[in-house]
């Protein structure tokens, strides 16, 4: 055993000295490799995590909703379906939404104003998300002028400001009582956004939602499970796509790393032809080369991952920025918690560690079986 | 010590470009004697060397060493054998360039897993004992060629081996430094090493310390003394 | 006298294994201590009746995906242009199960 590992350590001697003999190259390219763990890692961590946060924290979203439709749009539901839709057996309860956009052509942002069913807001008071408090640059007691319906402006009053761990969800809300969305939007009081259905029993959700499309043919409903559905779909697509367009720098990586790592210059086969001839096996010809792969892939693999797992649990993910802003100028500001899979982890490993090392060890294979008295023809 | 007995070696066996190397070839080689294996370029004394030094298996014949048949060996053992009986200087040296004269020397050694620091040492003694001690943290492509060779052979010499093998080992050196090659030679036999050689040059098969010069000519001996 | 290689590399590559491991339990740190703040991001999801993320604000369909009809342009495809980027990080609206089995007679969901 000892012998064992007195003999890995001498490769691992004979691989590092034969690296370092063309530093530039062989920095770089670790540089470029831990470059590109880096970016991948950082995808699937900040994915990841925003995937499983959505997932606790929508959750607890309405079970079911139901919207209607009029000539392909989402349009307002009159208060009669409200009624209807309570007498639909194992319904527990219904209630009507308001909600709705605003442009804000002061700072070019787009914001959520809701009717909050958990809290009663005095007439010209709001309640702003971290985000509208932030690009507005205002807090508790400040005012907010918006631009009515009619084209009247109407003051606001920020009564509080909701808390900053909670603008994953809420950056851009606005909340106001009701009877100043209703004249704001110039919405008549017998009209919803949409309806809000709590159901006696879960497993019964499906079975309500048809009764609900049988009985208002022009309505869609939108299950919880759906939402939670679509959140899943949606990172996996987003970091399916990030992956694509990462494969274009990682495929020219992957050209340039089978290129390194693989073609074996004269020199080399010279160097493997002269260890043979002065007593080493070809096994530890080809351990020696294991170590090159292992020593290149397993630093860019802990040194990306780690800088990755700094980058977006430390840094909140800010070279995704840009990215995830797109237009928009309101964006939440937010940490992701932490949740790691570690399947994923290891998935990374395993492609970013095993095709390189093994990458190196073929060509050698070749190599490493000639006769050692080639040296001295 | 070393028996070779109706060896051939053929290269290429079975293509148009066949070409016979070795033609059968019986020989005898004594422990603790120098012997020179002399020839024109082509003869196929490298070949034999090469041979002798298990670098190479013949095509057919016998090869023994004390008295232990190497021919049927598998690769693995035969490894471990000319790893612990020979010891080798190439031609051309065969340094490995970018390595240190240290790791140079310690190479040969790296397999069997030694202790780092004995076998540092014993690197360490080694050069300094041919007069290079001072240049043991030099890159090799630095050295001149006289060093070089002191290099190679204290690389040859590092797993204590009981059969040193040159091959030309005077062909890229001044007759000076040939000289001084012969002298390290005589000093090795002294310690009780067998020594094989092969050379066209007559500062080393006309050396006092010579004790047997075979001539090798279109793969067959010639004669031998 | 300089380390060995073998012993430099070695040690460099135990350090970052032990903070390998370490993210690990940084990270499960970290979750236990937002467990209060998870909660209450969930209370106001639950008071509020939340549906999404606000991840982009840029347009409806990219603030309210869950609640985007059918009819909202460009979802389709990563290259649209639209709204780049979010736009090409949003995937087609999945046909809800309500959408596909109720109205089964149905052409064209909406």
């Amino acid at each position: 055993m000892l012998t064992f590992i007195r003999r890995q350590k001498y490769l691992i001697d004979y691989t590092l000295s034969s690296l370092l003999r063309r530093k530039t190259k062989n920095l770089g390219l670790l540089l470029v490799y831990t470059l590109i763990v880096f970016l991948l890692a950082s995808v699937m961590l900040y994915t990841h995590a925003l995937q499983r946060e959505a997932g606790i924290i929508l959750a607890e979203s309405p079970e079911l909703i139901v919207q209607r439709m009029v000539a392909g749009r989402h349009d307002l539901v009159p208060a009669e379906y409200l009624e209807a839709l309570r007498g639909i057996r194992g319904v527990r309860a219904a209630q009507g939404r308001l909600w709705g956009y605003y442009y804000d052509p002061v700072v070019k942002a787009n914001y959520t104003l809701l009717v909050p069913a958990d809290r009663a807001l005095q007439r010209g008071e709001i309640v702003v998300g971290a985000g509208v408090a932030r690009t507005h640059n205002m807090g508790r007691g400040d005012y907010l002028t918006l631009r009515a319906a009619d084209g009247k402006a109407m003051p606001l009053r920020v009564a509080d400001v909701l808390h900053h761990e909670s603008e994953l969800v809420s950056a851009d809300l606005i909340l106001l009582g009701e009877a100043d969305y209703r004249e704001f939007f110039r919405i008549d009081a017998g009209l919803y956004t949409d309806l809000a259905l709590q159901v006696r029993n879960p497993r019964e959700v499906r079975t309500i939602a048809e009764k609900v499309t049988r009985l208002f043919p022009d309505t869609r409903p939108i299950l919880r499970e759906e939402i939670l559905r679509t959140y899943d779909s949606i990172f996996n697509w987003r970091q399916g796509i990030v992956v694509v367009l990462l494969s274009g720098a990682i495929l020219a990586f992957a050209i340039f790393a089978w290129d390194k790592a693989s073609g074996l210059s004269a020199e080399e086969k010279r160097e493997i032809g002269i260890l043979k001839a002065i007593g080493w096996e070809t096994s530890d010809v080809i351990r020696m080369k294991f170590w090159e792969g292992a020593v290149i892939s397993l630093s860019a693999f802990l040194g990306g991952y780690l800088l990755a797992y700094l980058h977006v649990f430390y840094g909140a993910a800010m070279l995704f920025e840009p990215v995830l802003k797109g237009w928009a100028v309101l964006y939440p500001a937010f940490r992701p918690v932490p949740f790691i899979d570690g399947l994923q982890v290891a998935t990374l490993f395993f492609l970013t560690v095993f095709p390189y090392t093994a990458a190196t060890i073929v060509p050698v294979w070749r190599a490493a079986i000639m006769d050692p008295d080639a040296v001295m023809r | 010590m070393i028996e070779l007995s109706e060896v051939r070696k053929v290269f290429n066996q079975g293509k148009p470009n066949e070409f016979c190397a070795i033609r059968g070839i019986s020989l005898r080689i004594e422990a603790h004697e120098i012997t020179v294996l002399k020839g024109p370029s082509g003869s196929g004394k490298t070949t034999l060397l090469s041979l002798i030094g298990c670098l190479a298996r013949p095509s057919s014949g016998r090869i023994t060493l004390n008295g232990r048949a190497l021919s049927g060996l598998p690769e693995r053992f035969l490894t471990d054998v000319r790893r612990r009986t020979f010891g080798f200087v190439f031609q051309h040296f065969n340094l490995i360039k970018g390595l240190t004269v240290l790791e140079n020397v310690m190479l040969p050694a790296y397999p069997a897993g030694p202790e780092w620091s004995a076998l540092r040492r014993q690197a360490q003694q080694l050069l300094e004992r041919f007069g290079i001690g001072a240049k043991a943290g030099y890159k090799v492509e630095w050295l001149s060629g006289g060093e070089a060779q002191r290099v190679a052979i204290c690389r040859a010499l590092i797993n204590d081996p009981e059969v040193l093998i040159a091959d030309e080992p005077t062909a890229n050196l001044d007759t000076k430094l040939s000289r001084e090659f012969m002298e390290i030679v005589r000093m090795l036999k002294e310690q009780g090493k067998t020594v094989i050689l092969t050379s066209h040059d007559p500062v080393v098969f006309a050396a006092p310390v010579v004790d047997r010069l075979i001539e090798v000519r279109d793969g067959l001996i010639a004669g031998g003394a | 006298m300089v380390m060995r290689r073998s012993d430099a590399f070695i040690t460099a590559l135990g350090v970052l294994s032990v903070l390998f491991v370490l993210t690990f339990a940084d990270a499960g740190m970290k979750i236990d201590g937002a467990r209060q703040a998870l909660e209450r991001e969930r209370a106001l999801v639950q008071g509020l009746g939340l549906t999404d993320l606000c991840l982009f604000t840029e347009a409806r369909y990219t603030r309210h995906p869950t609640q985007a009809d059918l009819h909202t342009p460009f979802q389709d495809h990563p290259l649209a242009l639209e709204h780049f980027p979010t736009g090409s990080l949003f995937p087609p609206q999945p046909v809800y199960a309500t959408d596909a089995d109720i109205h089964p007679q149905t052409e064209i969901p909406d």
